[in-house]
Formats: structure tokens, sequence, C-alpha cells
């Protein structure tokens, strides 16, 4: 292919997405390459949309995407064997347009947003893989694909290959992932009538509910495990730090977990009926502020899982895909039409933009918070059953008076961490998230 | 802990299978058979695509492969899995996702 494109985007997910779809937009001759058969048939994610960042792309997107349910009520669990101390969020504020976010299946919201890719005047590609980088010195002038005569040039690569990223890597960009820097996750997909999903969370039509979890189901590793209403189908999965699963002295394995996540009494009954469609893994990128790699250079860029572009302290992932995505795009476009090329020097204006945005604002605010769990365990083991007993002790009546029950409360957990652990533990956590 | 068939839940994915050409390969058996300890493949592998032989020795069989890159992630100390992405269009075709 002796043709030169303006962009090349490797990966169809909602970083690539995003950049594509604005660098066509504003009229850039833009190729995107995708190793799967269809956009999205590669993708794994929760999956909870964020509709802000779409917004900014696509103010209409909600005419004809393919959204499952607004989410209306979030709830946070936390369990120990055998039951759950949790908070429920809901309102009515949620269940007027515009609505703030949706669950969706990433196969079809990617092909979605494909096909507005293409509309908007990006070449697709699928079913083929970008083997490496084509570079000139230090400078990315292109790619080559698994095709036959598969090299193809332009002026910017951006990268939006997923956490994966086998390209940064192979060109030196960056080393490859820390375990401590990424979570294991596997999830179900499991169908039910609507009516049914709709009486057991207590929603109506189209409205969604969220339970993420966390507590001794992920037996003292760092992870949180995630319950989501779809249309007709629950989303249920758990996922843990990859280094923790690694050293797990009981060698759990990730569907023993999620099967475990599945059979605990609280979750049993609302899963209870589904039938399973499909068994994912997928790992996400949650090192944070220092785990981003440099994201730019001569002549290339990265966006998305592969930026490392997530903020697991709230579970966003997708919009901060997007928004990174966004901003690459308009980088480039800004830089087109100033008539500058792509060298590092020009493409640092990528990253001033994202230190500027909330991507980089939230990832620096919590840029302790994988230490901090990291160092204690007890989040995961020892507080989830205390908080858990100590409900108990004090929701059960038994002729025991009230003082009594709650000296043995504040006892439990004295013994089990002492103040100075308790004292440090909460500190640790309230800085990690100042 | 909970026996689980990781084979009934793969059952449920649909793959294009590359016949013959498989993405990821162990680079030198014998690494894993004497060098390696923990084999964490063997057990973190959400696709269950790594198995502890009897005699110490780590097999592998991609055609159940999720694409999350775990094992090489995980061999670090050995750098013992030649990872790459199925060629275009084959390996796990997620329906969801």
């Amino acid at each position: 292919m002796a043709e030169k494109f303006d962009a090349i985007v490797v990966g169809a997910g909602p970083s690539g997405n995003t950049a594509a779809y604005t660098l066509a937009k504003a009229g850039l001759k833009v190729l995107q390459i995708e190793r799967g058969e269809y956009p999205g048939s590669k993708n794994v994610q929760g999956a909870i949309l964020y509709a802000d960042a779409l917004e900014k792309v696509i103010p209409d997107f909600r005419d004809d995407a393919p959204l499952e349910r607004h989410v209306i009520e979030q709830r946070i669990w936390v369990l120990d064997d055998n039951s759950f101390v949790g908070t429920h969020y809901r309102s009515d504020d949620y269940n007027k347009p515009p609505y703030n976010r949706y669950t969706i299946i990433r196969a079809q919201f990617d092909k979605w947003f494909s096909s507005k890719v293409r509309e908007a005047g990006a070449l697709l590609i699928c079913e083929t893989t970008v083997e490496e980088l084509l570079m000139d010195g230090d400078r990315c002038i292109g790619v080559r694909c698994d095709r036959k005569g598969g090299e193809v040039h332009a002026d910017v690569v951006i990268l939006a290959d997923g956490v994966n990223s086998t390209l940064a890597r192979k060109a030196g960009f960056h080393g490859e992932l820390k375990a401590g820097n990424v979570a294991l996750a596997v999830k179900e997909i499991l169908f039910m009538p609507e009516e049914v999903i709709q009486q057991r969370f207590n929603i109506n039509e189209e409205e969604g509910v969220v339970i993420e979890m966390m507590g001794t189901l992920t037996e003292g590793m760092v992870g949180t495990g995630f319950l989501y209403t779809n249309k007709d189908s629950l989303t249920i999965g758990v996922g843990c730090m990859l280094s923790d699963f690694k050293a797990n002295p009981l060698k759990t394995t990730p569907y023993a977990l999620l099967e475990k996540l599945k059979k605990h009494p609280s979750i049993a009954p609302l899963i209870e009926g589904g039938e399973m469609k499909e068994y994912c893994a997928h790992l996400i990128p949650e090192g944070g502020f220092h785990a981003v790699p440099k994201v730019y250079g001569e002549g290339w860029m990265i966006v998305g899982d592969s930026g490392g572009f997530v903020n697991a302290a709230h579970r966003e992932g997708s919009n901060l895909a997007m928004t990174t995505g966004r901003l690459a795009a308009e980088t480039v476009i800004a830089a087109k039409a100033a008539g500058k090329p792509m060298t590092a020097r020009t493409l640092k204006a990528y990253k001033d933009s994202l230190d500027d945005s909330f991507v980089m604002k939230d990832l620096h605010k919590y840029r302790e918070l994988p230490q901090v769990l990291h160092d204690s365990p007890h989040f995961f083991t020892t507080y989830p059953t205390l908080v858990s007993r100590a409900a108990k002790t004090f929701f059960t009546v038994d002729g025991v008076d009230k003082k009594t029950k709650q000296r043995e409360i504040l006892g439990s957990f004295r013994s089990a961490r002492r103040w100075r652990g308790l004292v440090g533990d909460a500190f640790k956590l309230w800085r990690a998230f100042r | 802990m909970i026996a689980v068939n990781v084979e009934e839940k793969l059952f449920q994915n649909r793959y294009k299978v590359d016949h013959g050409r498989p993405h990821i390969q162990i680079k030198d058996a014998d690494v894993c058979k004497n060098d390696c300890e923990a084999q964490s493949c063997t057990y973190v592998c959400p696709a269950s695509c790594y198995k502890a032989e009897g005699n110490r020795a780590v097999t592998l069989i991609t055609d159940g492969c999720l694409e999350c890159g775990s094992c090489r992630v995980i061999c670090t100390e050995h750098t013992n899995v030649a990872w790459e992405y199925p060629r275009g269009g084959h390996g796990i075709l997620f329906k969801f996702g």
C-alpha cells in the first residue's frame, strides 16, 4: 500500500473510536485498524458508559446508541462470607433525562460507535492485527499489519490497542506491565426476563441498578466484585490485582472466585435462574498516576487503556478512554491546521491538555491509593468481617443490653487491629482519598 | 474452595481458532519444569490454558484463551511466555464483551 494517511488509529474501542471519529470529522484522512472480526469483538468491560465523555463528541448519541438501562441506584456492599452491610443511593434525579450513566453491552456499543466513525469518513479495516510500528530512527512513520503488503504510512499513529499494548512495548516506548499495576477481572453475562430483573431490583423499564462489592470474597486480595443490570441480562464479575492472584497462598483461580461470589447468600437470589451466555476475562490498568507511561513522542500518541487511563477508585475507564482519544485527536487537528510537523514537541500539547483535564487531575488525586490498599490487606479481610459482625451484634435482639453490645463491638475492633492499626489505616485511607 | 468446570464456561464462548498456529507459546519447557517454583500460570489463567502435569511439566493449549495477557505479565522471573495477539480475525470473538 503506497497510500499515506494523516493519521492511523490502532484499535476500535472507546478511545480509538473517539480519536478516529474526531479526526475524520475534522476532515483528516484517517485509517483505523481493528484486529477483531468486528469492532467490539475483542473488547471487555463491566460495562458502564458515562454519558458526559461521549456527549462531548456525539451530543445526540442517545437517539440511536444501543444502551441497556440508565442507572438510578448505586449500591456499595461490604460482604463477609454470609452477609453484607451496604449503602444504597437512589435518586429520582437520575431518572430525568439527560441521563448520567448507562449500562451497555460493549460488543453492541462499539459496533454502533464504529458505524459513526465510518460515517464521519474514516477508513476501517477489521480482522487485521498490527504487528509492529514502522520506525525511522525514533520517529514513528506507520504500521506493519499481518496482511500481504501490509505496510501503511501516516504522519501520526495513535495507539488505542488496549491494556496489552504490545506495539508500544516492542517499539521501546515503555516496559512490560507490572502485575501490581493491573487487575485481572472475570465476568459472566446471565440472561433472564426483563420483568424478573425489574422485580428483583425494584426498578421500572429502562431503569438500572449497579452493585459494587468488597470484602472477604477476595480472600485478602485487593479487589472488588460487581453486579450490573442490563435490559434482559445481568453482568456479574470480580477482579483482583494480578500480583495478588499470583501470590495468593490458596492458589484460587479467578473462575472459582467468581463462582464463590455467585453462591454468596446475598447474591445468589438476585441471579437465580440466569442463563450464562458468555464468560470473559480482562486486565484493567489500575496502577493510576504513577503507572501512566510517556504518552506521546515523535509521530505517536497513546490513548485509553494502553496509556493506563483508568480511575480505579471510582471505577471509571471508558470515559477516560474517550476523553484521551478526543484530546489526542484535537492535538493532531490543531497541529495540522497550524502546519506543524507531528514531532514530540508538537504533540506535547496532548499531555498538557491531559494534565489540564479531569483525567490527570483525578489520577493525581488518588495517586497513593494503590499503595495504601496494597499495604493494608485488612480492608479486604479484617474490616468486612468486623463491620458485619458489629451489625449483627447490634441488630440481634437477645436480651443483652445495648451498652454491653457497644462495648463488645468496640472491643472486637480493638483486639483485631489495636487502636494504632485502626487509626493508622483510617488516616492512610483518608489521605489517599483526600 | 468450590470445584468449577471452566471448560463448561468456555463452551459458551465463540472462538475462531487458528489451527496449528497458537498465538502464545512457552519459550522453553525446561524452564517451567526445572526453574519455576510457583507455576502460577496454572492457577491464575482465567481460561485454564496452562496445566501442571504430574512430572512438573507445564503444558499450554491456547484454544480457550481469553486474550487477557495475565500469563505474560505474571511470568516475570523467567519471562518464558511468548505472547502475541492472534492473527487478524482469529481467537476469542466476544458476543457481548
